[in-house]
């Protein structure tokens, strides 16, 4: 492996570091939001499991929580995008 | 909590991905003109690109709640959670190809994604919030 590094130039090498630091990002940053929505559909679970007449509206919220929490995720994709060579 | 506990069979979800959708068309003469403007054929494509996806990630994920919701609400956070990781990843693979062929203008596609997403549902919100907190004066647009 050594002697593949060595054998690559430095152009090639940043280029593949690049690419390694915009897949890292974006998954570390599908973590946040991964928990984020976990929480908002467990409590939102809890709500509809205890007042059963109320899930229309706990959807609702619920589904704008989700989309709102998937925005970071976005962001982290749109890093990615814009990192990858 | 049974895995036979089932919620009410409204779907409040599909109603604002397709209003959310809706809007997507209604934006769209805006990010598609900058995006022409400012990037040329690349940057239409790639606003038209962003513009789908943020439509298609929204039904995608009502289909996804409101399709389980009717199984089980212990289905509900199985799909939710898996519809995520899904969605993220087909977004992905859509970009990875479409910048593979050349014609992904990444700014435009950025801005456009990320402005529409969070404008939208800035937007919805309103919309909800007055339907929730008081349903007499719920907008009309």
């Amino acid at each position: 492996m050594l002697n593949v590094l060595a054998q690559t130039g430095p152009g090639e090498m940043l280029e593949g570091l690049k690419a390694i630091g915009a897949g890292l990002g974006y998954g570390l940053a599908a973590i946040g939001p991964g928990v984020g929505i976990g929480t908002v559909v467990g409590n939102a679970i809890s709500s509809m499991a205890r007042q059963p007449e109320s899930a229309g509206m706990v959807r609702t919220t619920m589904f704008l929580g989700i989309a709102f929490t998937e925005a970071l995720a976005l962001i982290g994709f749109v890093v990615f995008i814009l990192l990858l060579p | 909590m049974s895995n036979s506990v089932t919620v009410e069979p409204v779907a409040p979800e599909s109603d604002i991905a397709r209003h959310l959708a809706r809007r997507v068309v209604l934006v769209s003469p805006v990010f598609l003109l900058v995006g022409v403007l400012g990037w040329g054929l690349d940057g239409l494509l790639s606003s038209a690109l962003a513009l789908v996806l943020v439509a298609v990630n929204f039904r995608l994920g009502a289909a996804i709640i409101t399709r389980a919701a009717q199984i089980s609400i212990n289905a509900l956070y199985g799909a939710v959670l898996g519809g995520y990781v899904v969605r993220l990843a087909l977004m992905t693979a859509v970009v990875l190809i479409v910048k593979a062929t050349g014609l992904l203008a990444t700014v435009p596609f950025a801005i456009t994604l990320l402005v529409t997403h969070l404008g939208l549902l800035a937007w919805e919100s309103r919309h909800v919030a007055m339907t929730l907190a008081a349903p007499g004066l719920r907008p009309t647009k």
